[in-house]
């Protein structure tokens, strides 16, 4: 990987705790409407894992997956819009979190109930199948939710079917309060892999670089027409499961030990010691993470809050043909999925504002 | 051109839909080498091949939430449910994924959830169902309950051409009713959702119902002008969402009375809403107790004799619609 793409992959790090920091000080403010869940020490997994995709690639992603948004091309304004509930958000202010998506932009939006968007990334990857595509689908899912009927019915069907889709699971020790052990009874889940003749890889998910050369293996499998891969990042969730959990069942010298492991910590200094990182580019990384998620908050809190005579709309999508998403043509605004046809307008999960890295960094 | 059954009706729908759409495409249990439980898709595979019409593993989560990842992509999947009763396995995929997508995302799912549903085969409690009141319930979803032959195959190329997920529910005791058998019309046709139809006119009383009891509701009709010289009115509501309120208010203001029948049990069905819809609307109008005949609040039960006692039929009817009219 060339420095400049390193240097990115550390921003989106950066810029991914820096949206769920800001996030957390809104819900202390009592600003956020409803609660709050981040991934403090998932940034190499989610953000590692996306970096591997490219153009007409798909992600379903979970509540833990900022990152992989962030890198995907969603917004930052779309996201504290969904926080703040404002009546732009993607959602219209009818649903919360990270519930947002774009299939244009190759982003289903996930809802509550964990491992039930696996059978769904599963019709993704049908589709792409059927139309003879090399793009793939990323579906991710915590520990908790390979628990789930829906996590093995999809892990089976795409092995059955040869789905191009890798299945990323971020495995933070805790489902909530429950803790591995009394969820499961083997030691990598990405054994369970085996049991649907899917190859499963564990790796240290924060490490970003591992993270990034497993992946890879998965998605050069997986793109290579040879079916479905599974790769376990191993973390840890060193908040609570929401802000609102103190998360006390958490024995503190198990937090201590990783926190002294955090990715970003971990990344920076690779990155310092291999000198691709100058104080120069750090600064400008930083100047830029706080201009974006400024930017994001301040739009959010200038954009209106939904109109209360609009709750019984929407119930129904309208008449009218829809495009197969991803085919010449298919964002022409004659098709009833091309615009959000619930306001007329563009969808707006995906970034209009650049939250790219700025050019500079990395000049030598 | 000969006449052709209500099931043969279906599999015409299918296969017209997916010949004249590409992004039509069928998944199931046994949909594909088998041609389906009830053979609705005999003959599929050799002409659609193994891409388009796909015997899956026996997971409903599986086919539902597939069909809606499809969907998004821009497809028209069929999904079709072996038995309309494991439709409960998949329930989820349903209520909070494909259900609440457009209202919260802005994204359609056009998905056709289809199977053979209701009683009167010795099924049992779990082959036997009438699962129409959950999802009536539910916001977002279509529901729509064919009859008639020629309604079986217009109702269900409408329910492909929906942008919206159509739960469409087969009568499997209609599948092969020799009566049932039609001359369908040559050209492409549709059945629009959300449009009731009457079946007989008549000015003294009214019954609303579907599907099978349809059938029924008729026969016990005309006895009813036979014997009593009633003319009661018959209205099939084809879809219950979106549920045509003009035609309903419309009769029953005309005949001021009104008889709700159908299979599925009573608390808390669609005879509910209809009676409360008719109760908010037309107080003034009604000369008699709403009046409803379902299925006691029971599961489905399999000895034949407790199936009979169980299921309405044209003697409950009869019944209920002679003490309504004395009223
Ligand atoms: C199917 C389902 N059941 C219960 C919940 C409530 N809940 C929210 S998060 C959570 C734990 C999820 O654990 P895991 O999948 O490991 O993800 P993590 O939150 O640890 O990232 C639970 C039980 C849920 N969201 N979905």
């Amino acid at each position: 990987m060339s420095p400049k793409t390193l240097l990115e992959i550390y921003y989106f790090m950066r810029l991914t705790r820096a949206m769920e920091d800001r996030t957390r000080t809104l819900f202390l403010q009592g600003r956020v409407v409803g609660g709050v869940y981040t991934a403090q020490g998932h940034e190499a997994t989610t953000v590692g894992a996306a970096t591997m995709l490219r153009d007409g690639d798909c992600i379903v992603p979970q509540h833990r997956d900022l990152g992989m948004h962030l890198v995907r091309g969603s917004s930052p304004r779309a996201v504290m819009c969904q926080w703040l509930a404002r009546g732009n958000s993607p959602t219209l202010g009818r649903d919360g979190q990270m519930h947002i998506g774009d299939m244009h932009h190759g982003i289903v939006p996930m809802i509550s109930m964990l491992g039930e968007s696996l059978p769904v990334a599963c019709g993704v990857a049908l589709t792409m199948k059927m139309r003879k595509r090399s793009t793939i689908v990323m579906a991710s899912c915590g520990d908790g939710a390979t628990n789930t009927g829906a996590f093995h019915e999809a892990l089976n069907f795409a092995s059955v079917q040869k789905l191009p889709i890798v299945f990323v699971i971020e495995n933070n020790g805790y489902a909530y309060s429950t803790p591995n052990s009394k969820q499961f009874a083997i030691q990598n889940l990405s054994d369970r892999a085996l049991a649907y003749g899917i190859p499963g890889e564990t790796v240290d998910g924060n490490d970003v670089l591992a993270v990034i050369e497993a992946v890879g293996r998965a998605v050069e499998h997986v793109r290579g027409g040879k079916g479905p891969a599974v790769v376990e990042c191993k973390t840890f969730r060193v908040r609570g499961h929401s802000e609102a959990d103190k998360a006390n069942y958490v024995p503190r010298e198990l937090r201590e030990e990783w926190l002294a492991k955090d990715p970003i910590k971990r990344f920076e200094a690779y990155l310092t010691t291999e000198n691709i990182l100058s104080e120069a580019d750090r600064a400008n990384i930083e100047a830029r993470v706080k201009d974006v998620v400024n930017d994001a908050v301040t739009f959010a809190e200038q954009s209106p809050a939904p109109d209360p005579a609009t709750v019984a709309d929407y119930a129904f999508a309208p008449d009218g043909p829809i495009a197969i998403v991803g085919e010449p043509g298919a964002e022409d605004p004659r098709y009833v999925n091309a615009l959000d046809t619930r306001t007329g307008k563009p969808f707006t999960t995906m970034a209009a504002t650049t939250i790219k890295l700025p050019e500079e960094v990395g000049r030598r | 051109m000969s006449a052709v059954t209500y099931l043969e009706a279906i599999s015409q729908a299918i296969r017209e839909e997916m010949r004249r759409d590409e992004a039509v495409f069928l998944l199931g249990e046994d949909v594909g080498t088998y041609g389906g439980a009830f053979k609705v898709s005999a003959g599929f595979l050799e002409e659609f091949g193994p891409d388009r019409v796909i015997d899956t593993p026996m997971a409903e989560a599986a086919i539902i939430g597939s069909a809606v990842g499809a969907a998004l992509m821009g497809m028209r999947p069929i999904a079709e449910m072996q038995f309309i009763d494991f439709i409960t396995c998949g329930f989820d995929q349903i209520i909070n994924m494909a259900n609440k997508m457009y209202w919260r995302v802005g994204m359609p799912v056009p998905i056709v959830i289809r199977g053979p549903s209701g009683g009167g085969t010795r099924g049992g409690p779990f082959h036997s169902s009438s699962p129409e009141a959950w999802f009536f319930h539910a916001p977002g979803i279509k529901v729509v309950v064919p009859s008639t032959t020629y309604d079986a195959k217009g109702l269900l190329k409408a329910a492909v051409r929906d942008n919206n997920p159509v739960l469409y529910l087969e009568h499997k005791l209609l599948y092969r009713l020799p009566e049932l058998r039609e001359e369908l019309p040559e050209e492409d046709y549709v059945v629009p959702l959300g449009k009731a139809i009457t079946r007989r006119e008549g000015e003294d009383m009214t019954i609303l119902t579907y599907g099978a009891m349809v059938h029924q509701s008729m026969k016990a009709a005309r006895v009813l002008e036979e014997e009593n010289d009633l003319e009661v009115e018959v209205i099939d509501l084809r879809s219950l969402t979106p549920l045509d309120r003009e035609a309903i208010l419309e009769s029953v203001k005309r005949t001021n009375k009104v008889l709700i029948v159908h299979e599925d049990t009573l608390t808390g069905g669609i005879g509910a809403e209809l009676a409360a819809i008719l109760a908010e609307d037309l107080f003034e109008y009604l000369d008699g107790p709403i009046t409803r005949v379902a299925a006691p609040d029971v599961a489905f039960p399999y000895a034949p004799p407790l199936e009979e006692a169980f299921l309405p039929n044209a003697d409950k009817i009869l019944d209920a619609a002679r003490k309504l009219a004395a009223y």
